[in-house]
This record gives structure tokens, C-alpha cells and sequence, in this order.
């Protein structure tokens, strides 16, 4: 599938701009990377509804939070890492404690920032906002469902963190209903097998059961883009059809999607289950497909792990 | 590793290195050219003047730190340490940088090159790990000492304050901060985005000693790190007043370049500059 068009990260600056006008509470903050995470389209148009903090990500995190008791919409952004890690006791003991209506834009996500190397990598963010009370976690798998997920957001009451790849990734759903925040997407009906996916891989998983499909293995796809609160009617409904799961995320394989599904598997209806992610390592420098491959991201592995499961080899 | 004192010499050192940046940034087709430029003598003073250290024998016990704490600079220290002859950064990798399995990351990375003090990328933190390395070493009762480079962006996140308090508050007078003063962040001028000013008082209120090298003037630089080496009690910052992009006309003082690599022409003209 052909990546065309925008970056996901064009798309959300792109979105922010869109929404000023029907939002007139919302404001926007950045902490030096605006130029990056492309807000800086919002900030040359609402210079009054912008605030570049500098290097400074806790500090913006908290002011956005000030704002929100008071009834502004604040969407804040850096590299998702930086919001996660940095911000990560301002996000729970000050955003998620008071349960303020704080949107956190995390930019570079994944393995996006490829170039830059393992110190700007974010493959362990989903896994941080998730185990925060209040929060709300949204994964977009194209530029449609990124700025969906803003729109959403901003209607939410409490926080909802946004993950957003820095790249162009092929566009699957402009022609779909809109993302729903806490419904799973049902992409495709099949018996032998579940695999769950959010996320840039949505693709891959989308080729991988194509690819199944025509070697006589059905595939029920679902892409889970709330990765909490997570669907858990539409998740059980179909691993009790399958009884096998494969989820896959560009995310390291602790804590994330993959965690999530198992929390609940485990307790309601055990499943036999593999993960395609990130290893639990440091990745490295280089090009995003190469890297996402190298790590255990691609149509092919997503095909030989779902093959593995319902062949009953053990991976 | 023996002192060059020689301002020729080292003035020398530097353009090679200013030639490597830009040809290893060109190559990569991405990374951050304007603050590695800036921070040249900075760091051609200190690996070939003022360290005490021996690429031969990257562990020795007694070397003096060193630590980029704005490690998106990685280029500067990579040519740096490629010309010293660290086993680890060899001068005919250098146009590998950021491409898969080069040992030269997109940032600083300890797992590819041993010879590091420490991986960074991360702003903020450098300050801290030098001031823990001081510690050790006076702790040890050893004489060797830390220099950890940092951008003046960089210096807008709290945990420097904090470090900066911890400093002088524990006398770690065997640290010495230098701010690589090229008033240009990410985002642009420092002053437009969150001004550092006044920069100098605000280190002495934290209980430092300030200088203020000119950043491109090797002199100045070594009269600098005298004068730090020469304070007892309190820790040193040089505060670098220095040009991003410095030594090629078209990136000098241009926030465009703090993270865009320059096109196959730019380098052409670029290496021309720098002959
Ligand atoms: C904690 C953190 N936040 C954000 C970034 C992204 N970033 C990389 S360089 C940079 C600007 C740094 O400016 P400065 O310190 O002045 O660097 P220099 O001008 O020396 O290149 C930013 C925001 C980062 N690497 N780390
Ligand atoms: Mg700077």
C-alpha cells in the first residue's frame, strides 16, 4: 500500500487549523518543536492562541492544565516521547488527578523518528498513558482518523492522549464511518483467526489478511484505534468466534495494545496469543520501513506469526 | 593524548572538522548541522588542548569527561573524536552517520561507540551526570574533570536549574558547563521563543563562576578553561557567545539549519567556504 500524500503530523497541524474557528477555547502549546509537530500552522494564524514554551515540556504540560480548570480546551504537543516521559508525573498527578480536559499530541511516534535514533524513539508511550486513571489512549491509523481523533478529543471531558506518526502513511478511511473514541473498527469477517492492530501497521495488517485470505485463513481484523477504554464487547465477541489472537502495534511488546487485550482475555475468555511489536530493547538509526521491519513490523511477519497461531506452532 | 597548543594548529583541526559536519549531514540527508557548527572550537579546544585523555585507551581510570549533553550535535563530536583517532569512530565511517547499522546514530549512543561518556539525546540531563561524575571523582580524591556541553535551548529545561543548584551548593568545582550561547533554537531566536537574558546573572545567582569566551576564538576559549581550572569552590560555566552555522555563509545565524541537513549544491558550496 502506497504511503501518499501528507504526513500524519501535516495532517494534525493541518486539523488544529480547521478547528479554530468552531473551537474557540482551544489553545494550542508547543514546547520548541513546532516547526516538527507542525503546529506551527496554528501558531502563525492564532498568534494569541498559542504559546511556544521553549525546552521546557513539564512546565507546558501544567499550564495547559491551569487552563483547563478554567474552561479552555488546551491541546499540547511535543515528540510523544518527551510528553510521556518528561511530562509523565504532570500528566497523572496534575492532568489525569483533576481529570482536566487536557489533549496530548504526541508527535514522532513509534519508530517514526527514525533517523534520529533510539533517544527519540517512542515505543513505550502507550503503555505510560495507559496506566493513568482518566486517561483516554487514541491511536490513528491514517490522516482521516487523526484529525477525527482531535475533533473527538476536544469533545471529551476528561484527557486524551493522541499518537501521531511523523510520516506520510497510506490513507484507509476516507470514505469509512469516523472513528468512534472506544469502538473498535471491524475491518474484515473471518473464523480462524482475530488480530487486533492500531496504529501505521493497520495497513500491513489489512495486506497480511489479503494475503491469509487467499491461503484459505480467515481472518477477523479488528482495528482497535481506543486503545483505553478498549471495546471490550466487540474484542470478546470476536475471540470467542476465534479463539486465537494476534495483536500488532509499533510499539514495544510491554504494556501495550498487546497488554491490553491480554488483561482482558485473561480474566474473560484465555486465548491462545502471539504479539507483533517492538522487541523490549533499544532500536537504532535508519530508514522507517527498514527500521519497523528490522524490529518485527511488516505484512510478513504479521503473516508467519498469524500462520504460527493457527497452525499451532508454538512462536 | 598530547596537547596542541598552536592556534594554527588547532585553527586547522577546526576547518576539518567544519568539512566533516557538512559532508556527514549532506550524506545523511538529515541532522543538525547549524549546532554542531557552532559548538567546533568548543570542542576541538577541549579534545585537543585541554583534556587530559588517551584515545589509545578509551577506559584509562584518570581521563578527563567529556558529555553532549545537546546530543543532537553528535557530528561535531564524531568528527571531533574521529580526528583525535578513537578506535571506535573511524574518520572513513563518518558519511555513514544516521544510515542503518552506522556506529554513527543519530545521536550520541554508547552501544555503538564505547569510547562515549554517555549516550544523550534527551535535553536536560547532561548537567546532572557531569555533577555525578564529579562527585565520583572527588569521592576518589582523583584530579580528573568534567566538561559537558550544553545548547542554550537546552538550558530552558527546569532539571538544569536544578543540577545548577546542586553545583554550587556542593562546591563541584571540578565541573565545568559550557553553553553554547548561539542564541537559535529549534524553533528560532531564543529571544523570541523564551529568552534566556539576563543569561549571565542568572548562573551567578545560582553561585557559579562565569566566563564569557568568544565561542569561535580558540584564545579566548583556552584563556576560558584556564580561568575555570583555576577556580576553587564553585563550579565553572563558559558561556560561549557563538553563530550557529558558523563558518558557512548561508547557515551562519539561519535557524533553518538547526535541523536540516544541506542539499547535495549547499554541501558543494559549503565545502568550497571551509577549502
Ligand atoms: C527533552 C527534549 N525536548 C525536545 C527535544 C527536541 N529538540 C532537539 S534540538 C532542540 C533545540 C535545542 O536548541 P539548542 O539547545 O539551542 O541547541 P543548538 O542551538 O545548540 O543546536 C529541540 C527542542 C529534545 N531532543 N529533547
Ligand atoms: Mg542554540
Amino acid at each position: 500500500m502506497a504511503a501518499a500524500g501528507i504526513s500524519m503530523r501535516e495532517a494534525f497541524g493541518q486539523a488544529l487549523v480547521g478547528l479554530a474557528g468552531s473551537h474557540p477555547e482551544m489553545m494550542v502549546l508547543d514546547a520548541d518543536v513546532s516547526a516538527s509537530s507542525r503546529t506551527v500552522l496554528f501558531g502563525k494564524q492564532y498568534p494569541d492562541r498559542f504559546f511556544n514554551v521553549g525546552v521546557a515540556e513539564a512546565n507546558m504540560i501544567d499550564i495547559a492544565a491551569g487552563m483547563a480548570t478554567c474552561g479552555l480546551r488546551p491541546v499540547v504537543n511535543t515528540f510523544a516521547l518527551f510528553i510521556t516521559l518528561k511530562g509523565a508525573d504532570q500528566v497523572r498527578n496534575i492532568v489525569c488527578y483533576n481529570n482536566l480536559p487536557v489533549v496530548l499530541a504526541g508527535t514522532y511516534a513509534g519508530l517514526s523518528d527514525s533517523f534520529d535514533g533510539a533517544s527519540h524513539q517512542s515505543v513505550l508511550d502507550v503503555a505510560i498513558m495507559r496506566a493513568m486513571p482518566n486517561m483516554t489512549v487514541v491511536v490513528p491509523a491514517d490522516n482521516v482518523e487523526v484529525r477525527q481523533a482531535l475533533e473527538a478529543a476536544l469533545r471529551r471531558d476528561g484527557p486524551t492522549y493522541i499518537r501521531i506518526c511523523r510520516n506520510p502513511t497510506p490513507v484507509l478511511f476516507e470514505d469509512a464511518a469516523p472513528l468512534e473514541i472506544g469502538r473498535i473498527r471491524k475491518l474484515r469477517d473471518g473464523a480462524d483467526l482475530t488480530i487486533a492492530v492500531c496504529g501505521i501497521p493497520t495497513y500491513m495488517a489489512i495486506e497480511a489478511a489479503g494475503r491469509l485470505a487467499a491461503a484459505g485463513i480467515s481472518v477477523d481484523l479488528l482495528e482497535v484505534s481506543t486503545v483505553k477504554p478498549i471495546d471490550e464487547a466487540a474484542l470478546l465477541e470476536s475471540v470467542r468466534k476465534t479463539g486465537k489472537v494476534l495483536t500488532v502495534e509499533e510499539h514495544t511488546v510491554v504494556g501495550g495494545l498487546g497488554g491490553a487485550v491480554a488483561e482482558i482475555l485473561g480474566r474473560r475468555a484465555p486465548a491462545r496469543m502471539d504479539f507483533v511489536g517492538v522487541p523490549d530493547c533499544f532500536a537504532e538509526s535508519g530508514p522507517y520501513m527498514e527500521l519497523l521491519s528490522k524490529y518485527g513490523i511488516s505484512t510478513q511477519e504479521i503473516e508467519s506469526r498469524a500462520r504460527q497461531l493457527v497452525e499451532g506452532v508454538a512462536a | 593524548m598530547r596537547k596542541t597548543k598552536d592556534l594554527a594548529q588547532l585553527q586547522a583541526i577546526a576547518r576539518g572538522v567544519r568539512r566533516h559536519i557538512v559532508e556527514m549531514t549532506g550524506a545523511a540527508k538529515s541532522g543538525h548541522p547549524g549546532g554542531s557548527l557552532s559548538a567546533v572550537e568548543t570542542l576541538v579546544t577541549l579534545y585537543f588542548d585541554v583534556m587530559n585523555h588517551d584515545p589509545a585507551n578509551p577506559r584509562w581510570a584518570d581521563r578527563d569527561r567529556f558529555i553532549l549533553s545537546k546530543g543532537h550535535a553528535a557530528p561535531v563530536l564524531y568528527a571531533v573524536m574521529a580526528e583525535c583517532g578513537y578506535a571506535d569512530t573511524p574518520v572513513d565511517q563518518l558519511n555513514t552517520l544516521r544510515k542503518l547499522g552506522s556506529v554513527y546514530q543519530g545521536h550520541p549512543d554508547r552501544r555503538f561507540i564505547p569510547s562515549l561518556e554517555a549516550s544523550t539525546g534527551s535535553l536536560g540531563q547532561g548537567l546532572s551526570v557531569a555533577i555525578g561524575m564529579g562527585l565520583a571523582a572527588r569521592l576518589d580524591g582523583k584530579a580528573w574533570r568534567t566538561y559537558v556541553v550544553l545548547g542554550d535551548g537546552e538550558i530552558q529545561e527546569g532539571q538544569i536549574w536544578e543540577a545548577a543548584m546542586f553545583g554550587a551548593f556542593h562546591k563541584v568545582d571540578n565541573v565545568v558547563a559550557i553553553v553554547d550561547y548561539n542564541r537559535i533554537q529549534l524553533d528560532g531566536f531564543v529571544k523570541d521563543i523564551m529568552e534566556l537574558e539576563p543569561l549571565a546573572d542568572k548562573w551567578r545567582a545560582f553561585g557559579w563562576q562565569v566566563v564569557e569566551p568568544d565561542g569561535h576564538d580558540i584564545a579566548s576559549l583556552q584563556k576560558a578553561f584556564a580561568e575555570a581550572a583555576a577556580t576553587k569552590g564553585k563550579p565553572t560555566v563558559l558561556i560561549a557567545h557563538t553563530i550557529k552555522g558558523k563558518g558557512v555563509s548561508f547557515m551562519e545565524n539561519n535557524p533553518k539549519f538547526h535541523g536540516v541537513a544541506p542539499t547535495p549544491a549547499e554541501v558543494e558550496q559549503a565545502l568550497k567556504e571551509l577549502a
